[in-house]
């Protein structure tokens, strides 16, 4: 589905602050996997993120997408087939337009935005039903403008647009950081749920290590550019957020933080 | 009495003729959030093409249409400078402006044999041929075409702009203005849609242009002089003035705004000010707009609709 092989990541190349992230780094993702990736700060999560998704570009090594190579391929191209939600809930989302406005330019993604009507009132009801499944009420909301709507109702909603047409990969960066812990806990469900209604291959960046734990399928740690835990399967059902706190310690101290 | 009636047509001219250039910005400055200095450029543009045009005989209806097509090709240059050089804002609108200069001069040079302006007095134009002179030329003793004229075309442009607005790539036009990831999310490029957006803007300025050299009856470099201020702070004062009326649409808002600077511009002008002052006072008035839209007028509004402010505040 997804393979990173061979990435270089330098960042402030030719400064005092070089930092070498990632040299000869691989990584790769099988449909239907629903991985969790955790790791401290600067361990290269979101960059690999950014890195799938086109925000930044390696400095050397390829990126393999559905088998063709999109290693050069601009950000707003991959998006036709990558779905992603981001940490911070404005991203996701327009504030100055509605949310039925906000669903009927997701609904139009990859098709031609031409000078005819921008929202098709018949759509509306099947938007309704996407936003039912959030059950936040939403749906009695559609002309109120997103921004006007709490950070845990706009991630809702941002996820709703990012899985809403047919994509091949769901990034999920960090999405229920910013929001309080129930709402974490209400996206969290909301996504497991149209995870497995669509069948998504979904790679999801998170700090919450019992979301990591509870949900997906595969489980890898990051730490300094590297993949140091890749468990999944049996393995992955039998972690427990000690045992992840534990080699968490045991990297920190080498590292010496 | 009369007097202040005259003075107030005369408002009403100016404002609703320079509310064009008021859209325009409306849609780069507030929509798009690029400040665009292009258009002390465009405006002129817009003005000489029209002069030279009609001193050759084109139909000054068409003149409209010419000037926007030749605006909107001038505000793409501007946006691909921006979007794909990297070039900031600001100096875009410089590099825009400065070239601008020598393009407007070559055309009335070409256009008028070597003048430096650009006169067609005794010409037809929108004012006095066509549509004009089915409308009386004036009502009980005051003259009123040109402002009937003007507010045809400017809620003709409003219409448009609100109807285009609605369309998909009306809403991806505000989407990119608002949140540029989420038009490169929706597997859109946002710099087409930016350089699309500065086409429009510069396209509706350089119909101001035409429409008050057309009212004038000349064009020349000069007219462009305190456009982008004049333009930014027409939009500043609407959205900020009526920014908490209801179901009030931003493209009414600036035209609003125009006709309130105009007349805060007159009024000061009237109470004796000399000439040569004029800029200095477009200066101050758009200070004024900048700290008062800012602050004070929208926290004074607040205060008078407060109940309001605390609904929404509870929705």
């Amino acid at each position: 589905m997804l393979e990173l092989s061979n990435i270089k990541k330098i960042f402030n190349a030719g400064t005092i602050d070089e930092t070498v992230l990632f040299d000869g780094f691989g990584f790769k993702i099988e449909k239907g996997e629903f991985v969790s990736v955790i790791g401290s700060n600067g361990s290269g999560k979101t960059t690999l993120l950014n890195l799938a998704c086109g925000t930044i570009k390696p400095d050397g090594g390829d990126i393999i997408f559905k088998g063709s190579n999109i290693t050069k391929l601009p950000e707003y191209k991959r998006a036709r087939s990558i779905g992603r939600v981001l940490q911070d809930p404005r991203l996701g989302t327009c504030g100055n337009l509605t949310i039925l406005e906000n669903m009927a330019l997701a609904d139009n993604k990859n098709k031609s935005f031409n000078l005819t009507a921008g929202v098709n009132k018949k759509r509306a009801d099947y938007y309704k039903t996407l936003l039912e499944t959030c059950g936040m009420g939403l749906e009695n909301r559609m002309n109120v403008p997103v921004g006007n709507l709490s950070g845990g109702q706009r991630q809702a909603i941002a996820l709703i647009i990012a899985s809403m047409t047919d994509i091949d990969l769901l990034v999920l960066d960090e999405h229920t950081a910013a929001l309080d812990p129930k709402s974490s806990e209400i996206i969290m469900q909301l996504t497991d749920k149209v995870v497995k209604e669509k069948n998504l291959t979904t790679l999801m960046v998170t700090h919450n290590l019992r979301f990591a734990i509870e949900y997906g399928n595969r489980l890898v740690m990051m730490h300094e550019g590297k993949c140091i835990m890749d468990i999944k399967g049996e393995e992955k059902q039998n972690a427990n957020v000690d045992d992840l706190l534990k080699v968490f310690n045991e990297i920190s101290i080498e590292s010496g933080n | 009495m009369d007097i202040f009636l005259n003075i107030l047509i005369g408002i009403v001219e100016e404002g609703l003729m320079y509310a064009l250039l008021a859209l325009g910005m409306y849609i780069t400055y507030s929509l798009l959030d690029f400040p665009d200095l292009s258009v002390d450029g465009t405006f002129p543009l817009g003005a000489v093409l029209t002069g030279v045009l009609i001193m050759h005989g084109v139909n000054p209806w068409l003149c409209l249409i010419i000037s926007f097509a030749v605006g909107m090709i001038a505000g793409t240059i501007t946006g691909i400078l921006n979007v794909k050089l990297n070039i900031i804002p600001l100096l875009c609108g410089i590099i825009m402006y400065t070239a601008m200069l020598s393009v407007n001069l070559v055309i009335i040079r070409k256009g008028t044999d070597g003048m430096a302006i650009a006169s067609f007095f005794n010409e037809e134009t929108i004012f006095n041929s066509g549509i004009a002179s089915v409308i009386p030329q004036s009502v009980g003793g005051f003259y009123l075409r040109t402002a009937i004229i003007s507010l045809i075309i400017v809620v003709i442009c409003k219409i448009l702009m609100d109807l285009y607005l609605k369309t998909k790539s009306g809403l991806l036009l505000r989407a990119t203005g608002d949140n540029e990831r989420y038009t490169s999310m929706l597997g859109c490029n946002p710099g087409t849609v930016k350089i699309l957006g500065l086409a429009l803007g510069n396209g509706f300025a350089a119909v101001a242009g035409s429409v008050i050299a057309q009212n004038k009856g000349s064009a020349d470099q000069q007219m462009g002089v305190g456009m982008v201020v004049l333009g930014l702070a027409s939009v500043i004062i609407g959205l900020s003035v009526f920014k908490n009326v209801k179901f009030m649409k931003g493209t009414t808002m600036v035209i609003l705004g125009s006709l309130l600077y105009k007349a805060s511009y007159q009024i000061v002008l009237e109470l004796g000010l000399p000439t040569e002052f004029n800029n200095l006072l477009k200066a101050v008035i758009f200070l004024i707009a900048l700290i008062l839209g800012g602050t004070q007028i929208t926290s004074l509004i607040k205060s008078f609709t407060s109940k309001n402010g605390k609904e929404k505040a509870n929705a």
